[in-house]
């Protein structure tokens, strides 16, 4: 039996993906559109879905726009911008109520879609241009979501990681983008940016609720049409192979923060990336993992120190909160943690136990409708067809041999260190 | 087993109380992959003054301690249990709050082992003073990792700002210095006084057989000797009805400004049905006045005095509450004069109107709707709610019964000059 059954359509200029479920009380609607990080676009980029939000030609200010999604119980809009691998990927998303749990049965569905369509293709604009005020308003916003990367020293270490590491590579590029663009930003550079979007992204809108597959598919075609183009794909990502680089930065912080790099040298969707994954649940990504008993359980250096996985970019980071003067005990640590890996110092069991919880891990993400949307995302960013039970199959497959030849092509790149301003080095 | 059924949002719901008196509910969810399960003793940070059973003398304990005794029970003599857990296939995980400490997993297999494994590690304690001494280390990383984090400090403070002596104002990790003092023998007096099965409950939601469980459950339960226990005696000292300080300002290495208002409730002694009565019509009347869809929200925004970090929420417990409305902005005291204008104009003026408030009601349906797909919220809620003696699948209902006058009334009790305080986090140098 399939884990999830997911239909995909080819629409104009963008593909329709339902996946018809009724484990949920509402129905979630969510659209995705990518293309290639750059410096040119990436701040404009970021800026573009909120200003779309902000002022459509139906719902003019945020006040009208909030009122209204009130009114149809609560509907949970939500815009995000994000990075994966070296696409930066803007998703508008909105979870409405399905109407047979209420005593009002007015359809929902049709209108959380038609409000969608509103926002993306319907915004308030004069003379070629958004409107100025909106724009503005929004352009301080952005400011200060980039400087709050900053004010959390959890994120600013690990975003001071990949910029050390990637440098000169595009994933190095803030999500967010740059403060220095904003000024720059006018609502008739970002209306050109808009246009050129819609032209040229990949674009997917996902369904995922307990919907009519031909209803769903005749009020998007009705809604939502553009011109067919031919998404640009990127060439699997050359690793820069070079010494090992140590970075530390000292600022006013109680707490070390580790950020560690390493280059995986394996893509989504690659013949060994269910090894990959395999090995990062042993040795960082769970409870029960190298990293979590022996820097944390056995030494006490540590309330938390993980791994995870960049599949895109074939990246895996470890972090971790120390004492400023543990800063070479723990590196050591986690150094020995990864020559345990390559000379398959770990037991079958340890292997059993971790396919396991993957497993659990994936099932429970299939629980959520964002979570089914994120799954599946995997693919388009990827350009792959994997199904879940592939995947699922894929994992639980993998063996410890396989597991100890991906620990061999991992590569430490860069050891990023946030100390205080005490501390001596 | 009692069956419990909810018509319009087309679940239901089995319960019993066991003879050692835990409470235990069930609520089969079709379609999902997951069984959520959370083990919840009514005991958190604020508990810290009390008599052990068997006691002539009340107690007071380091700061902490709750949270410390919740870490150390993860450890047993054959190692932690959360590699038993994995195993399992299954992840573990708890907290600890102001009044609760929850123990739970989730898993998408062998939901009977993992159940087992969940109780039983929650009701056999193994504590050494070697095991102690190690968790003080890792305990310190997270009480410095919180220091380090601007929104939990400015949340603290803001909470210090209010009560006097309660000890909800005490951070929940507790300090470094505090859980330096913290001994194996006062972990087992907590534990005494607070584990037994009278005190806890236990939830579980996913697809499972409400019969199996339950027969499960009962099973283990009675193979464990608990003898009846008499009520627990906790001690609070007295809190005055007004703020402890009315303004605190944090400086701390950031770039963004943060502010944060409160409103200390007035006197919460309240359970069950006027609880949950007071607690809706507070956050329906927040939601009027700082929703998204609101005019101050939009004055705010457009004057560029918050961004989208602005936040709003109230809580309450027997014994304290608050409301707290703020987030980051570049004017921190420009901010705080405008809601505190905001907030005592509204009491004067009330001028909610029934249009607001079915808008409002509407909103907040949506959202339960949305918040019950989530076995999280449904075993966490429900806990919470059951400890106040109030029922989560009440929400509904008694939102719509709430009128223009439950607004008025809820303004009224709550907002108040001498209660009003503010909290900021500047930027150092500023």
């Amino acid at each position: 039996m399939a884990v999830i059954l997911e239909t995909i359509k080819n629409l104009k200029g963008y593909k329709l993906h339902i996946v018809k479920t009724a484990k949920f009380k509402t129905n979630t609607i969510v659209w995705k559109m990518k293309t290639p990080l750059t410096s040119e676009n990436v701040t404009k980029r970021a800026l573009l879905p909120y200003v779309l939000q902000s002022s459509s030609k139906a719902y003019e200010s945020t006040t009208k726009l909030r009122s209204y999604l009130d009114e149809l119980y609560g509907a949970n809009l939500n815009v995000d911008v994000s990075k994966k691998g070296e696409f930066q990927i803007i998703s508008f998303s909105l979870e409405i109520a399905n109407e047979k749990f209420l005593s009002d049965p007015a359809p929902l569905l049709k209108k959380g879609m038609e409000l969608i369509a509103a926002i993306l293709v319907k915004p308030l604009t004069e003379n070629g241009a958004f409107d100025k005020a909106t724009v503005e308003k929004e352009k301080r916003t952005l400011k200060q979501r980039i400087q709050a990367v900053y004010d959390d020293k959890m994120r600013y270490s690990n975003y001071r990681l990949v910029q050390e590491m990637c440098k000169g590579e595009p994933y190095a590029l803030h999500v967010n983008g740059e403060i220095d663009d904003i000024p720059q930003i006018n609502p008739e550079n970002l209306y050109e940016y808009y246009k050129q979007a819609f032209a040229e992204d990949e674009m997917d809108l996902y369904i995922i609720g307990d919907v009519n597959e031909e209803e769903v598919q005749s009020i998007a075609d009705h809604l939502l049409q553009f011109e067919d183009r031919v998404p640009v794909q990127l060439k699997t990502a050359q690793t820069v192979s070079r010494e090992e680089q140590i970075v530390k930065d000292q600022e006013d912080v109680k707490q070390g923060k580790l950020n560690i790099g390493y280059r995986t040298n394996v893509l989504y969707g690659d013949q060994d990336y269910y090894a990959l994954q395999v090995f990062n649940g042993i040795f960082g990504g769970f409870s029960h993992s190298k990293l979590f008993i022996n820097v944390r359980e056995k030494n006490s250096l540590a309330y938390y120190v993980a791994s995870r996985l960049e599949s895109h970019k074939g990246l895996m980071m470890v972090m971790s909160g120390i004492e400023f003067e543990n800063f070479e005990l723990a590196v050591q640590i986690i150094r020995e943690q990864m020559e345990a890996m390559t000379a398959g110092d770990f037991t079958e069991k340890e292997v059993e136990q971790t396919k396991a919880v993957i497993e659990n891990q994936m099932l429970e993400t299939l629980d959520t409708s964002r979570g089914i949307v994120e799954v599946l995302y995997h693919n388009v960013v990827s350009g792959q067809n994997v199904s879940l039970d592939d995947w699922l199959q894929g994992m639980s497959t993998t063996t410890k041999e396989e597991i100890v030849d991906v620990a061999k092509k991992i590569q430490l790149d860069t050891v990023y260190f946030l100390t205080g301003l005490e501390a001596d080095k | 087993m009692e069956m419990i059924i909810f018509e319009q949002l087309q679940e239901e719901m089995y319960y019993e109380k066991l003879d050692n008196g835990l409470d235990v509910y069930i609520l089969p969810k079709k379609g999902f992959n997951k069984t959520y399960a959370t083990f919840t003793t009514k005991y958190g940070s604020i508990d810290n003054h009390f008599l052990p059973p068997g006691k002539e003398e009340y107690v007071k304990v380091p700061d902490g301690i709750a949270h410390f005794l919740e870490h150390k029970l993860f450890e047993k003599e054959d190692g932690d249990v959360f590699q038993q857990f994995s195993k399992q296939g299954a992840s573990a995980n708890a907290f600890t709050s102001f009044t609760r400490t929850a123990y739970l997993f989730s898993s998408t297999s062998n939901v009977e082992k993992n159940l087992e494994t969940l109780i039983d590690f929650v009701q056999e304690p193994y504590f050494t003073e070697k095991t102690v001494e190690k968790e003080k280390g890792i305990i310190g990383q997270e009480i410095t990792m919180y220091d380090d984090n601007p929104d939990w400090r400015l949340y603290f403070g803001l909470i210090q700002n209010m009560y006097k002596n309660h000890p909800v104002s005490i951070d929940i990790a507790g300090t470094i210095e505090s859980i330096s003092h913290i001994t194996k023998d006062m972990l087992y007096e907590c534990y005494e006084t607070f584990y037994h099965p009278s005190n806890m409950l236990l939830f579980v939601v996913g697809p499972v057989n409400p019969d199996e469980i339950m027969g499960m459950i009962k099973d283990n339960q009675s193979k464990k000797d608990y003898k009846n226990k008499p009520e627990i005696q906790r001690k609070f000292d007295a809190e005055p009805a007004g703020v402890a300080e009315k303004k605190q300002v944090l400086k701390m290495n950031v770039q963004t400004s943060k502010c944060l208002v409160g409103l200390k409730a007035a006197n919460p002694t309240e359970s069950g049905t006027i609880m949950l009565k007071n607690e809706l019509s507070v956050n329906v009347l927040l939601d009027i006045l700082f929703g998204k869809s609101s005019d101050h929200y939009t004055e705010l925004y457009s004057s560029g005095l918050i961004d989208d970090t602005f936040s709003y929420d109230y809580s309450q417990e027997l014994g304290f509450g608050f409301a707290m409305v703020g987030g980051d902005t570049n004017e921190p005291d420009l901010l705080a004069s405008r809601l505190k204008a905001m907030l005592m104009e509204a009491k004067l003026a009330q001028s909610w109107t029934s249009d607001s408030l079915e808008r409002t009601k509407r909103k907040k349906i949506g959202a339960f709707l949305r918040a019950v797909n989530s076995p999280e919220y449904i075993a966490n809620q429900f806990t919470r709610y059951a400890f106040n003696d109030m029922d989560l699948f009440e929400v509904v209902p008694m939102l719509e019964s709430l009128t223009i006058d439950d607004l008025t009334k809820a303004a009224e009790r709550l907002i108040s000059e001498d209660r009003f305080t503010v909290c900021q986090v500047v930027p150092k140098g500023k």
